[in-house]
């Protein structure tokens, strides 16, 4: 069936199954590959995009359930988002293939707290897996888009 | 050494000239009497490098293009490399790019491995001379260009940042004296710059290259490929190892819109469709028997059962892999495995002195998931004997090779386009190119007009197997009055991944025993015996990042603190005098620098503990102190100190980033990690069920480096194993409770 989708500002029709998950149509019909595929089951966060500005988690999304909700991709945010620039000041990425969903829900974080203390970071970014362990540089980057100073490293104790 | 490097010794022309041949009709990899040349030349299209050769170009505009021979999977190498070329051509490291090589062995081999082929933590090293020499050629037909031009002598031309200057005021960019350059012909032989002259190597300016494309969604992986006509295939894989199809009915997958074919291929029932959720729900509709005549049918806890049986079976076949001072040159299992103190010594050479106290413990690894982020997939087209694969290639030549014998043709005739990978930690490269063989059949069946995405689910990679394998160590060390090792009796069991295979080289498997095999702490006892038997399974097990130190770390270091907890000795004393003795200079190095950082002599808060550990792997050394609390019961890491030397380090800030993610790849692991059978049946499918390091229980790693000049040793591996050991060490601490078997944290 043919359905209607609003994606990175941009109107789209697409021909699909009402079933078929958000993820598969926007890398395999809207040809946006920048959201990833990581486990199908919304258990690592790689697909994450926004739905009028909050982190969902794409693989487990029907299509059809989109409706006319504003979706944004990791294309959608233009490449110079301040959340962006800390990921390449940091070089948080090493396989970098979580890095896309990692930072969808970074920024969906700070649009609704601005300056998230690392309990608040915790909270909004485990769901998000990063198999190279890339964590304490994600941590720091979003504390520097966040305009605070990086944690440095101090004793558990 | 490494797995990788000591599997492709086999293939290094050294070796009485021989090479893998690919069998054209056999569909076997045979160790025939061929040079390297003629086999993976065979069918090669002839590469023109250019004037400055094949690791590098350089362009009008000034930009510098860097060739990685490597695959870039995470780990940084890209950057190292280009910082080494960079550095002796003085080119402006800010102009500097990245491309992948082609798949060509001739020129692309890794040095140690005589293969292209990226793993044992050998990218920095293996490319070190080669690449610098690359940099200072070109360098060298650049200033030779500029004197000819200005009519200086060429000892008076400098070049920095890409630029060439002479005292009278001239100055050219390489760009504008490319044309000049390219004609010069390449001395023979370049004289390195010494370590006190680099403005590039071992400095914070060395930053990756790859970060805005891999934070704007832009960097291209396996599965972001979309080539015109492009098919998307899943694979039914039987359940069980070992297990075949008997029969299939596709009549429903067939009906499903989007699914354009339903084939059987070796490795299973291949559903291919028009797009990847088609080929999903092709296979959800495919009915396949299966013939488990062949499987491994059996539970993990069954195996493992036999594993520690064998240790005190009569008959086991050990394998010594060091031995000092004992006569018994068939060494039974470990006699009196749970007599405690009181056990017999088990023949050595010389009596030994009563009382003679008796330390025992074993331990117990599951079968490990890499579970890359990135689930194994290919894309292959096949057109007649030509084939072209599009991917995240780690060992090149390998590939080459199966594809090869796929399609049988000529291993020159397959041409592999690297892309990065999203993760391997050593998945993505393995001997039969499992995933690679499994696309290019179904590309062969579709034929050339069409290429073909072969897309593996999280669950197929799951449960996929090339797992770390299942391991079993038994150990039995006897004391001297001051409470240090006499003796040292140590059991190994498990699986090899290389046996079998024509990479095998001697009668002993390294991946199974190293680092018990070379064990600094073996070196300062006077008698040892140590051997390794190896069961088989239908089970496929592999390298897994840092490889056999996966678990002899562990079973090295914590067996170290139990003896020191029992000698009364601090750890790190205990082990600076065992380490002393046998004259481990490295491993003090990094374990005192780690033991400084961490404030070693400092009390910790109430409730937590800090453990230390020490580990070679790959040529480098690492110690960890990890400080550890228990939190709802289970451990928690705050953080965690890694020294490390690694030789002349490259690229600082990406061994930093290697010692963060290795400690969080090995602390993974150790909480949680474990791939189980029930009945043959794997059952953990998804992260769900195995459960990975999450954001809020990362540490916070803190790096130290030993200062060194030495050529470059690994830093890909060395950073994952330690961690396991200094953790298992603080909850001894904590606890007053050893550990036995991992992970930590139970299911």
């Amino acid at each position: 069936m043919a359905i209607d989708l609003n994606v990175n500002g941009r109107r789209y029709s697409v021909e699909a199954s009402p079933e078929t998950p958000l993820l598969w149509v926007l890398r395999d019909e809207l040809k946006l590959t920048g959201t990833k595929f990581g486990c199908g089951i919304a258990q690592c966060g790689a697909c994450t995009v926004h739905s009028d500005g909050a982190a969902i988690r794409s693989c487990v999304t029907p299509v059809s359930s989109v409706g006319t909700a504003q979706i944004t991709t990791i294309e959608g945010l233009g490449g110079t988002h301040p959340v962006q620039a800390s990921w390449v000041k940091l070089d948080v990425p090493q396989c970098g293939y979580c890095q896309s969903g990692q930072i969808m829900s970074a920024t969906a974080l700070l649009k609704t707290t601005p300056k998230p203390d690392d309990a608040a970071i915790s909270d909004a970014m485990k769901g998000n897996l990063c198999r190279c362990g890339a964590y304490q540089r994600i941590r720091a980057a979003i504390h520097d888009a966040a305009g605070a100073a990086a944690p440095v490293p101090t004793s558990a104790a | 050494m490494n797995a990788l490097a000591r599997l492709s010794s086999t293939l290094r022309p050294t070796r009485r000239q021989t090479i893998i041949g690919a069998t054209l009709s056999g569909g076997a990899l045979l160790v025939g009497a061929c040079s390297r040349s003629d086999i993976l030349g065979l069918g090669a299209p002839k590469i023109d490098f250019g004037a400055f050769g094949p690791f590098l170009k350089i362009t009008a505009d000034n930009v510098v293009t860097v060739i990685n021979k490597h695959q870039e999977m995470g780990q940084g190498n890209h950057a190292g490399l280009a910082a080494m070329i960079s550095e002796e051509l003085d080119a402006d490291w800010s102009k500097v790019k990245i491309e992948a090589a082609a798949a060509d062995a001739k020129v692309y081999a890794n040095t140690l491995m005589g293969v292209q082929g990226t793993g044992g933590s050998t990218a920095i090293a293996n490319s070190w001379d080669q690449y610098r020499k690359a940099g200072a050629t070109a360098r060298a037909m650049f200033v030779q260009a500029a004197a000819d031009t200005w009519k200086v002598p060429a000892g008076e031309v400098t070049i920095k940042d890409g630029v060439a200057t002479h005292a009278s005021g001239k100055s050219a960019t390489l760009g504008e004296l490319l044309p000049a350059a390219g004609k010069v012909t390449a001395p023979a032989s370049v004289t390195l710059k010494p370590a006190t002259a680099y403005t590039l190597i071992g400095t914070d300016r060395v930053k990756r290259k790859d970060s805005l494309a891999k934070s704007t969604g832009t960097q291209r992986y396996t599965q972001d490929v979309h080539l015109p006509n492009m098919l998307t295939a899943m694979v039914a894989h039987s359940p069980r190892f070992g297990g075949v199809v008997k029969s299939f009915d596709a009549s429903k997958a067939k009906a499903v819109k989007g699914v354009v074919d339903v084939v059987q291929i070796p490795s299973g029932v291949a559903v291919i469709a028009e797009n990847t959720w088609a080929a999903k729900q092709g296979r959800e509709a495919l009915v396949v028997t299966w013939d488990d005549s062949k499987a491994e049918m059996r539970s993990s806890d069954k195996i493992l059962a036999e594993y520690k049986a064998a240790v005190t079976a009569p008959g086991t076949a050990w394998e010594p892999f060091e031995g000092r001072g004992v006569t018994d040159d068939k060494p039974a299992g470990i006699e009196n495995a749970q007599a405690g103190p009181d056990a017999k010594t088990p023949h050595p050479a010389e009596p030994i002195k009563a009382p003679v106290q008796a330390f025992e413990t074993t331990y117990d690894f599951p079968y490990l998931a890499h579970a890359t982020m990135e689930p194994m997939n290919c894309v292959a087209q096949v057109n007649g004997l030509k084939a072209k694969l599009t991917f995240a290639s780690q060992i090149q030549t390998l590939d080459q090779l199966n594809t090869a014998m796929a399609v049988k043709t000529l291993p020159g005739s397959v041409e592999i386009e690297t892309l990065s990978a999203g993760g391997s930690f050593g998945r993505r490269g393995n001997p039969t190119s499992d995933y690679v063989a499994e696309c290019v059949n179904i590309a062969k069946h579709v034929g050339h007009d069409r290429p073909v995405k072969l897309v593996w689910t999280r669950e197929d990679d799951m449960t996929g197997g090339r797992y770390r394998p299942m391991v079993h160590h038994a150990v039995h060390v006897e004391l001297d009055k001051d409470g240090y090792p006499s003796l040292w009796k140590h059991r190994i069991v498990t699986q090899s991944f290389m046996k079998g295979t024509p990479f095998m080289q001697g009668k002993i498997d390294d991946t199974q025993v190293e680092g018990v095999k070379g064990s600094p702490y073996l070196k300062a006892t006077p008698l040892v015996d140590a051997a390794v038997f190896t069961p088989t399974s239908p089970v496929t097990t592999l390298w897994w990042r840092s490889v056999g130190a996966t678990h002899s770390a562990l079973a090295m270091e914590h067996t170290i603190d139990q003896l020191a907890l029992r000698a009364g000795v601090d750890p790190l004393e205990y082990r600076r005098r065992l380490l002393t003795k046998a004259q481990a200079t490295r491993h003090l190095a990094v374990l005192d620098l780690a033991a400084k950082t961490a404030g070693w002599d400092q009390p910790m808060q109430a409730g937590w503990a800090r453990g230390i550990a020490v580990h070679e792997s790959f040529g480098s050394v690492a110690a960890n102190v990890a400080e550890v609390t228990l939190k709802d019961g289970q451990p928690h890491v705050g953080r965690v100190i890694v020294a490390i030397d690694c030789g002349q380090v490259v690229a600082p800030d990406q061994v930093r980033a290697q010692m963060e993610g290795g400690v969080c790849y090995g602390l993974s692991s150790a909480l949680y990690g474990a791939v189980t059978l029930k009945d043959g049946l794997v059952e953990q499918t998804n992260f769900d069920t195995y459960r990975v390091l999450r954001m809020d229980e990362a540490p916070l790693v803190e790096t130290v480096f030993v200062a060194s000049n030495a050529k470059p040793t690994g830093a890909g591996e060395p950073g994952t194993p330690v961690i396991i050991p200094a953790v298992a060490n603080a909850l001894l601490k904590l606890t007053g409770k050893p550990t036995t078997s991992l992970p930590f944290v139970k299911a």
